[in-house]
């Protein structure tokens, strides 16, 4: 078949003319929606700012986010031109024969070998200095709170299909809801009684996967007051869906009168409880999920 | 080597005495005798193992015997492969005698397409009607979970039935998704493509088809047997609990394994090997390199699978306690075992979609493939890549956390060689007249879809945010985007592409196009929205959520309906051309070079009369210089004279 060039010029002058259009464009609409997505939509990202670490997932979903918008223009803004200007004419004939090009192609390797590495490196940091990034990170976390020494400490207990929270300071009292004191640090220690769940106290920015017999810490720091939902996030059988329930951030007066009043009341049933341990064994003989210390 | 490439040996000769008549019909195996024994084999396993296991105080605590259900399930299907006359070559073998292979022949009844056929040809085309049985089964599932999702409450199913319908949508999906390019277009293909007149193991290739028939049926029975509530993961303790549903899982899941290493083993061999003269690693297609890459990520990590799922039915069955603690076991590893296989599994996933796109692109667009070395980089890229990333499915589950920035580097270094795959296709359309059939418009799709999938995958292996999508309807939405949005994209436009060459019809454009449109539209429709309702605090697999997200989910399942009806339209109109209207297709009709289409439709039944010698690449297009690929009758003089 003979080779018919649509346009006549040097492939470099050809590529230079469609080339500068295209990056226009492409330039243009980026630069545009990369400020819209900054400045209007980003600070009003899920899962907002309630927490330190749900900040920090705030502020990392709009810097990749940023990143991306890019990246998908690139791809639509050049398919939609190829698609408009390279279309077969009706003659049937051959496309322009090139097999490579050693400088576009250096230039990709390069552009997406720097790109993913400077993600890596900013999601790294993003995990290590916010302490794990309210991420649960086992039984020896490595990434901890700067300020160790206040640290509310909240076990959550998880069971098919209900979550519980032990107070470890407040006597060992277990409570079916939750609440916190706003601008404190706090420590989750998260583990289960039977199968595998996930805690995941959305607005919180915390999930940790509750594992029986591990015991899978979690940290995030409160920083304004509010409601929050709390569901579990990993398949734990029929009753998965209906598995969450709500908590508060409420002011420090406020959490320290309900903490010390539930301590009181439930006083009774404390005794009963097998003693405070970081994680528990189920009894399997017993119907109603009571475990003890292992 | 020992390959006898001169033209008595094709399939179908390798026998020496006897010939096929030597086989007696009631010997020779057919889908009847294969049901009547396989269900003669359940009834002994099953009634032995409540022999064997009826007094254990599990069995007699729990009401249920998984050992029995095993010991069935194992006995019909080797009672089922005894019935399809698989063992027939193996025994005359030890008798000292000979079962040849049945002879090949031009066209075949359609009583022979259901039975143990060793013709790479019968084989694709058996493989292609399961896989979209499969899917479309799946996907009326998948209706199931969106009309419970029509509403934030339960209304339509119980919650045992929903979490039932989810776990068996997601395992028949990803069972289906390992063969649905390796199995229809690799068997029938890939020999067509490298020259050769048959598998390298035409007994195996049978095997691996016939595995997919006991794990479809397996799998559905499940539903009957009180379903399995573990999803398509198995998490463990979870799955330990679970009643026999759990076992037909497991059991269905490590046959589809099995099929996955035959299949692979033998792609792999019959590549490296059965090549034709002149058919470089240089020349040789795109498809059959995301075959050979796509066969070696399978050997490597299905076999952690089997093993992974025999951990798990001994301890349901024998009460070991390798899953969960108390006794010494862990659930972490079944966790690190599924997904170390699980990881590789989904890049096995999206190589062979991109393979055909890569196949396919150039055609239409009239121009070489560019960078053609870079494409077959990406592809070893991805799969090497990707037995390095499996604990970013587990980055909240507790495990030791140092080494997260690890799995995230790892992750996103994958982004490269995918990348890579996108440079190819960008250079390919580049300058090219394209032409705008319903194959093409497919293929052109798998990039825009792609690009969700992978932008968001990147947003998945950041720790940060993982920790904020990690499980919910996001993730559900981007594992959607990688693998409907491309494999199955790809593989309609493989169909719309190669139905001339399977079954000598052309499929109407129009209709094609409308089918195209509908479920482009639909598509996009039902799984963009999700990333939202994820990212909104939606977690998978629940049947209540916040009233809030019940627009959203309403017009998710509205969407839903629209991509089904385009799926359902598809079937029509592809039943309707196959078997009614058959619209004749004339000789190579979208031009192509490739050596698949030389040999002439219908593929004659040898594939060549003699072995090509191969001349040049597939892709020449636009070269003005360039031959036609292979020179099917060759003489000695042409060997050495190949550009």
């Amino acid at each position: 078949m003979a080779l018919k060039t649509q346009e006549s010029g040097s492939p470099a002058a050809i590529a230079r003319k469609h080339g500068i259009r295209i990056v226009g464009i492409w330039f243009v609409l980026s630069l545009i929606t990369d400020l819209v997505v900054w400045f209007v939509w980003g600070p009003h990202m899920p899962p907002g700012t309630m927490t330190t670490s749900a900040a920090g997932q705030q502020f990392d979903f709009k810097v990749l986010t940023v990143m991306s918008v890019p990246v998908l223009f690139m791809v639509w803004v050049y398919g939609v031109y190829v698609i408009v200007k390279f279309r077969d004419r009706g003659d049937h004939e051959d496309g322009y024969y090139v097999k490579g090009n050693r400088k576009s192609q250096a230039l990709w390797y390069a552009a997406t070998a720097v790109l993913v590495l400077s993600l890596a490196g900013f999601g790294t940091y993003e995990l290590v200095v916010p302490a794990g990034a309210g991420v649960g990170e086992g039984p020896s976390p490595i990434w901890k709170p700067a300020n160790a020494k206040h640290i509310l400490q909240v076990q959550v207990i998880a069971q098919q299909w209900r979550f519980t929270y032990r107070w470890p300071q407040f006597g060992g009292m277990e409570t079916t809801s939750l609440v916190l004191p706003v601008n404190t640090e706090i420590q989750f220690n998260v583990t289960s009684l039977d199968v595998i769940h996930d805690f995941w106290a959305y607005q919180l920015g915390v999930k940790a996967d509750a594992n029986p017999e591990v015991n899978n810490v979690a940290y995030t720091k409160t920083q304004q007051t509010g409601r929050f939902v709390v569901r579990c996030d990993e398949l734990c059988g029929i009753w998965h869906g209906a598995m969450y329930n709500y908590g508060n951030v409420v002011s420090q007066n406020a959490f320290y009168q309900w903490a010390t009043s539930m301590q009181a009341k439930n006083a009774s049933l404390t005794k009963l409880l097998p003693k405070y341990s970081t994680v528990y064994v189920p009894n399997d003989n017993v119907v109603g999920g009571q475990y003890f210390n292992g | 080597m020992a390959i006898d490439m001169s033209q008595s040996t094709g399939v179908g000769q390798s026998g020496g005495a006897g010939g096929s008549t030597a086989v007696k019909w009631f010997a020779r195996g057919n889908i009847v005798s294969a049901t009547v024994l396989g269900a003669g084999g359940w009834f002994f396993g099953h009634w032995w193992g409540n022999v064997i296991a009826g007094q254990y105080t599990s069995v007699q605590n729990s009401g249920t015997n998984d050992v029995s259900w095993l010991l069935g399930a194992i006995f019909a299907t080797v009672a089922w492969f005894i019935g399809l006359g698989a063992l027939n070559h193996p025994i005359a073998k030890l008798w000292g005698g000979e079962a040849p292979l049945p002879e090949k022949k031009e066209k075949y009844s359609i009583w022979e397409y259901f039975s143990y056929s060793t013709d790479h040809k019968v084989v694709g085309i058996q493989y292609l009607f399961a896989m979209l049985m499969y899917f479309f089964v799946a996907g009326l599932l998948a209706l199931g979970i969106r009309t419970e999702l029509l509403s934030p409450t339960y209304h339509i199913w119980g919650p045992d039935t929903y979490i039932e319908i989810v776990g068996e949508h997601g395992t028949m999906m990803m069972m289906m998704m390992t063969s649905v390019i390796m199995g229809p277009f690799g068997n029938f293909l890939v020999p067509l493509m490298i020259g050769s007149k048959k598998m390298a193991f035409p007994r195996l290739e049978a095997v691996s088809f016939w595995f997919t028939v006991p794990a479809f049926f397996f799998l559905l029975s499940a539903l009957w047997q009180g379903g399995f509530q573990s999803g398509w993961t198995g998490y463990a303790p979870l799955s330990i609990q679970g009643g026999v549903g759990q076992d037909a899982y497991l059991f269905s899941f490590a046959l589809m394994a099995m099929s996955m290493l035959a299949a692979s083993t033998n792609m792999v061999a019959t590549i490296i090997n059965y090549r034709a003269p002149g058919m470089r690693w240089s020349r040789l297609s795109v498809l059959a390199w995301g075959m050979i890459t796509t066969a070696f990520t399978m050997i490597l990590s299905v076999p952690v699978l089997i093993d992974g799922l025999y951990v798990m039915g001994m301890d349901r069955a024998v009460q070991t306690s390798m899953l969960y603690g108390q006794h010494g076991g862990s659930p972490f590893l079944w966790e690190n075992l599924f997904w170390f296989f699980g990881h590789p599994e989904v890049y096995l996933l999206a190589l062979p979609g991109f393979a055909m796109t890569t196949e396919i692109l150039p055609v239409f667009a009239r121009k070489p493939i560019f960078a053609f070395k870079t494409s077959v980089a990406g592809m070893i890229g991805v799969a090497t890549l990707s037995f390095f990333v499996w604990q970013h499915h587990l980055f909240n589950s507790g495990m030791n956390p140092d080494m997260r920035p690890l799995f995230m580097l790892s992750t996103e270094l994958i982004s490269i060689p995918t990348g890579f795959l996108y440079l190819v296709g960008m250079g390919t359309v580049w300058r090219g007249r394209l032409r705008f059939n319903v194959p093409m418009l497919f293929m052109l799709s798998v990039f825009f879809n792609f690009l969700w999938g992978g932008i968001t995958g990147v947003y998945n292996s950041d720790v940060p945010v993982d920790a904020l999508i990690h499980g919910s309807f996001f993730v559900m939405a981007h594992f959607h985007f990688t693998i409907m949005g491309q494999l199955m994209f790809a593989v309609f436009g493989a169909i719309y592409y190669y139905t001339p060459l399977f079954f000598g019809i052309k499929l109407s454009e129009k209709l094609g196009k409308i089918h195209f449109w509908t479920m482009f539209i639909f598509f996009n429709s039902t799984f963009l929205p999700l990333f939202i309702v994820g990212w909104l605090g939606q977690p998978r697999r629940v049947f209540e959520y916040a009233a809030r997200l019940q627009t959203l989910n309403q017009w998710v399942s509205i969407s839903a309906y629209g991509l089904g009806l385009s799926l359902a339209f598809f079937v029509v109109t592809f039943v309707w051309q196959l078997v009614v209207s058959r619209p004749k297709s004339e000789q190579n009709p979208w031009d192509s070079r490739g050596l698949e289409w030389l040999v002439g439709i219908p593929v004659p039944k040898d594939n060549f009369e003699q072995i090509p010698v191969v001349l040049s690449s597939p892709y020449e297009y636009g070269n003005p210089n360039a031959g036609p690929m292979a020179d099917l009758a060759p003489s000695i003089s042409s060997v050495g004279s190949d550009a």
